[in-house]
């Protein structure tokens, strides 16, 4: 467990070093967001009405952007081979990566998606399933993004390869995180949307680090 | 055999035969050097030797036992140093090293393996300042913080300066002394004592020969 904690602790830290890097896939979440209103327009109840899916997809899109760094670095320097034969199970490592990855990105993008939802008069009624939502389908992103980035490793025009094999597999994500947050803004319960996501995180947790622990041998070989 | 072996070991990258029939032995306190010329397979087979690529053909024995049995046993036994420093120049010489060292099993020593290769005082700085000297030799401190009984060593004294060769020599040295085991990859004599020696051009396959002898001659009329 100590390769766990001692692999978590690290990307964090190198995230902190490379700020801007970090800082990058919010940036791009609130300017993307921001286009909209300049695209549609204005109008405070067109807005609102779009709300959630606006925050869905851009959400996915910004950490798109995060995913093709994160297993190339250490791909390229060594690291990864030396991840390999760490005398610990891979798919531990890979769940490591994965934690680091969702703390480093998918709890800025939680943290950001409210002061946008202001920004795009996002009904009150939503906020709380919405951060709820989010805090599930951040995590189901993370767990995908990082299988289609260990099995796009070494490939070139990993970028390309990396949105064409993940954006068709979070779908389902998109489908009921903005449905949940559109079930409470219209005074309905959300807890089978949250329930799906809830599902869904788990299956990938399951899957997920095991399939990336495959594509990480195959491709340090 | 008690030690670290492997029998008619082949590697084929890109469909290409690296090298075939290969077999070696190494046993506590003894040491294996890989010669041949550039693209021979001497980087090829010790990562077949860590564990990191898989043979073609053949197995890679510990104490009798094939490693692919239980290979996080096995590469709880091991150090690895690849051509590649896997050294990450945000974090800190030492922080680099805490993180590998909390990777490999055993108590970690991390001030004594930087005095060691001679970075202690430059334990605070961010990698990005050392220079490929230094960092090669971060990479080699690798080696000295956690326990390991099988070193395997690609290209080890690239970019150290004489001084830093001497250091390594004396640690593998040591570390024989204790019983443990060296596979290392060089181009340059290392001047390890006694030490085995592989050839890897007199594993290389024959060049492909399409005829051995003088082609048939299929185009003349006369009966054969």
């Amino acid at each position: 467990m100590s390769g766990f904690f001692a692999l978590v602790g690290r990307d964090i830290r190198i995230a902190l070093r490379q700020f801007s890097d970090t800082m990058m896939v919010i940036v791009f979440f609130v300017i993307a967001a921001a286009l909209f209103p300049f695209g549609v327009g204005p109008e405070p109840n067109l807005l609102a009405r779009m709300a959630p899916g606006i925050l869905w997809v851009t959400a996915l899109l910004a950490a798109m952007l995060s995913f093709d760094r994160l297993f190339q670095n250490d791909y390229d320097d060594g690291t990864l081979e030396l991840l390999v034969i760490a005398p610990q199970p891979l798919w531990m490592t890979a769940l490591a990566k994965i934690v680091a990855h969702w703390l480093t990105t998918g709890l800025p993008l939680l943290v950001a998606a409210p002061v946008i939802g202001i920004m795009l008069n996002l009904e009150p009624r939503g906020y709380g399933v919405l951060i709820a939502a989010m805090a599930l389908g951040t995590g189901i992103i993370s767990l995908v993004g990082a299988l289609g980035a260990a099995l796009s490793l070494g490939s070139r025009r990993s970028g390309v390869l990396l949105s064409l094999l993940v954006l068709p597999l979070v779908i389902p994500v998109l489908i009921f995180g903005a449905g949940a947050v559109d079930a409470a803004i219209g005074g309905f319960a959300a807890s089978q949307q949250l329930l799906v996501l809830g599902g869904l995180l788990i299956g990938c947790l399951a899957v997920c680090p095991w399939g990336c622990a495959v594509a990480l041998r195959l491709a340090a070989e | 055999m008690d030690g670290f072996s492997g029998t008619g070991l082949a590697c084929i990258r890109s469909n290409r035969i690296v090298f075939a029939g290969l077999d070696f032995a190494v046993s506590p306190g003894g040491a294996l050097v890989l010669t041949g010329p550039n693209g021979s397979g001497k980087s090829s087979l010790l990562r077949l030797m860590a564990g990191i690529a898989r043979p073609a053909a053949g197995s890679i024995l510990w104490q009798d036992a094939p490693v692919s049995e239980d290979p996080e046993a096995f590469f709880a036994r091991l150090h690895y140093v690849g051509h590649r420093d896997a050294v990450k120049p945000a974090l800190t010489v030492r922080e680099n090293l805490t993180f590998h060292a909390a990777l490999r099993p055993g108590a970690a020593d991390i001030d004594g393996a930087l005095e060691r290769v001679g970075l202690a005082a430059l334990a605070d700085l961010p990698a990005r300042m050392l220079s490929a000297g230094q960092t090669r030799r971060l990479t080699l401190a690798r080696i000295l913080a956690t326990p390991a009984p099988l070193w395997l060593l690609d290209e080890p004294t690239i970019a150290l300066d004489y001084r830093a060769v001497e250091r390594l020599r004396a640690a593998i040295d040591a570390h024989r002394a204790g019983g443990g085991m060296i596979v290392a990859s060089t181009n340059v004599p290392l001047g390890i004592d006694d030490a085995a020696t592989i050839d890897l051009a007199a594993h290389a396959p024959a060049p492909d020969v399409l005829w051995a002898d003088e082609p048939p001659d299929i185009l003349s009329d006369e009966p054969r």
